[in-house]
């Protein structure tokens, strides 16, 4: 027997805490995979965030720090600047990122900073009980928006990586889905790009990772993989918003 | 023949995306429970599995830990 896909040896014995279906376990194993492809393993520093995935680093072996609401890029910049040999990822939520992190993730990307950012939207507040976000779409029912998110009162779903793209600092900017293996294959591609900037000291980079949250839609793991198809990707298209020569 | 899909039960928390992707339909849900109280994923259909891994590819809970193909042995 020919061995076709393994577990990678970064993911660790420790069984998840995420529901059910939740796609922060694939985005778990492809950063893995592409650490210990790139052989990165034993330099990666994760920062890990406030949300589902704060126990993240019982999961991925590496070295790793956890940091305040929506400070992991301002933490990340950091750790690189003392140590610029360490190869510092931030993997962070819609809710850590785009609300209460954007400043700190717009002034690192300005600056340029030679960090990697992996950002993980499913359009909630997932861990407190599915509150609105900042990109949760037009209509769409949340515990704080009982009625449907309404433009006039709640303001519309906040793009990042557009927003980032038209920036000097960063040098890759991707947003890449989780709803079917065809699009995962996809995201580990960008995600290796974006790897790449950092490994060869180019500069900021972001991938976001449309993700689904069955528990808090209120749907079966199937039909939330089928409701980013339908409804998420046609207001977030997935694809390449910037990259500069030498990431590819 | 060995098993092309090699599952860990234990990590199994049968959302059932697997069977969904599977193209063979060679995956189902299983009638035992796992020590968390999950009903987990089993390839019933070893001879019809191609080996895609797309099972492996879409798995949140790295319960599919490895994905094999018998190796062809030339006459």
């Amino acid at each position: 027997m020919k061995t076709l896909y393994k577990m990678p040896e970064a993911i660790t014995e420790r069984p998840t805490t995420y529901c059910p279906g939740c796609p922060h376990g694939v985005a778990h194993r492809i950063i893995a995979e592409l650490l210990g492809e790139m052989e990165l393993t034993k330099k990666a520093v994760i920062v890990w965030p406030v949300g589902c995935s704060v126990f993240g680093y019982y999961f991925i072996g590496t070295d790793a720090v956890e940091a305040a609401h929506g400070r992991a890029c301002a933490m990340a910049t950091g750790i690189k600047r003392a140590h610029p040999e360490s190869f510092v990822i931030t993997y962070q939520g819609d809710g850590d990122l785009a609300s209460i992190g954007i400043a700190e993730t717009i002034h690192a990307a300005a600056r340029g900073e030679r960090i990697t950012v992996i950002y993980v939207n499913n359009g909630n507040y997932g861990m407190t009980g599915g509150q609105m976000a900042p990109t949760t779409l037009l209509g769409q029912v949340t515990t704080t928006s009982p009625y449907g998110r309404d433009a006039r009162a709640n303001g519309f779903p906040m793009k990042v990586p557009e927003m980032l793209a038209t920036m000097d600092g960063p040098v890759y900017i991707a947003r890449a889905a989780l709803d079917s293996p065809k699009h995962i294959i996809q995201a580990k591609k960008f995600i290796r790009k974006a790897f790449n900037a950092q490994a060869r000291d180019l500069g900021f980079a972001l991938v976001e990772l449309i993700s689904s949250c069955p528990t808090n839609w209120k749907m079966t793991p199937v039909e939330a993989l089928e409701r980013i198809k339908n409804e998420v990707l046609p207001i977030f298209p997935i694809g390449e918003m910037k990259v500069n020569e030498g990431v590819a | 023949m060995d098993k092309k899909v090699i599952i860990n039960e234990e990590r199994c928390k049968s959302c059932e995306l697997c069977v969904d992707v599977c193209p063979k339909d060679v995956l189902r849900i299983s009638e035992r429970l796992n020590p968390k109280g999950y009903h987990p994923v089993e390839l019933f259909d070893n001879e019809g599995c191609i080996s895609c891994g797309f099972c492996f590819l879409i798995c949140p809970d790295a319960a599919i830990v490895e994905v094999r193909r018998p190796v062809k042995v030339k006459k």
